[in-house]
């Protein structure tokens, strides 16, 4: 069976954006409280990152799914590499290990965490 | 569609067989629940895996029935 051609995109997108959110709602009008949730996380962080709006894609909305193997949104990546969903999100965030891992990773935090 | 609490706590069981899963009904609305799932199979596992393998139980249900789970995974209690 070969691969979905949504993936192409997906690996294009993760490749290009340091730090990519797949989310419901943009990150300035989120529409669901997990994304919600993650975008408040990193921008308490001071970390640029770009959204992607899967509400307004199908394609991508079940591709990314498939992609992870992870059923749900939000869905965090950096550097091309899949950290998780909220719960994962939040309780790195929580831990300080969210910090320590950007910043191993190269992103750029402009807050004092 | 809502799920009860006790459907999600068997199937989580089922799937990891000696899993301990406490479970909160958040919102009181049967589709918005916190879960703590406890299982020595989690030891040496990324969080991401241990995730992944709750969901693994749930059998597609979650992201679709279940629309809102949210997880803690350990592998012993703290």
């Amino acid at each position: 069976m070969s691969e979905p051609q949504v993936f192409e995109r997906i690996r294009d997108e993760i490749t290009k954006n340091d730090v990519l959110l797949f989310m419901k709602g943009t990150p300035v009008f989120p529409q669901c409280g997990f994304s919600a949730a993650v975008v408040e996380v990193l921008s308490d962080l001071g970390v640029k990152f770009h959204g992607i709006n899967i509400l307004v894609d199908p394609e991508l909305r079940q591709g990314i799914k498939d992609f992870s193997q992870w059923p749900t949104i939000p869905q965090l990546y950096v550097k091309g590499e899949f950290v998780g969903g909220c719960d994962i999100v939040r309780e790195m965030a929580e831990t300080g290990e969210l910090a320590t891992f950007l910043k191993e990773k190269g992103v750029a935090l402009s807050s004092a965490a | 569609m809502p799920m009860a609490a006790e459907d999600i706590v068997q199937l989580i069981k089922a799937g990891i067989p000696d899993a301990e899963v406490e479970i909160h009904d958040l919102a009181g609305d049967g589709d918005h629940y916190a879960a703590t799932v406890i299982s020595p199979a989690f030891a040496g596992k990324s969080k991401i895996q241990q995730h992944q393998m709750v969901y693994g139980a749930l059998g597609g249900r979650m992201g679709g029935v279940l629309h809102a789970l949210k997880l803690t995974t350990m592998a012993q209690r703290p």
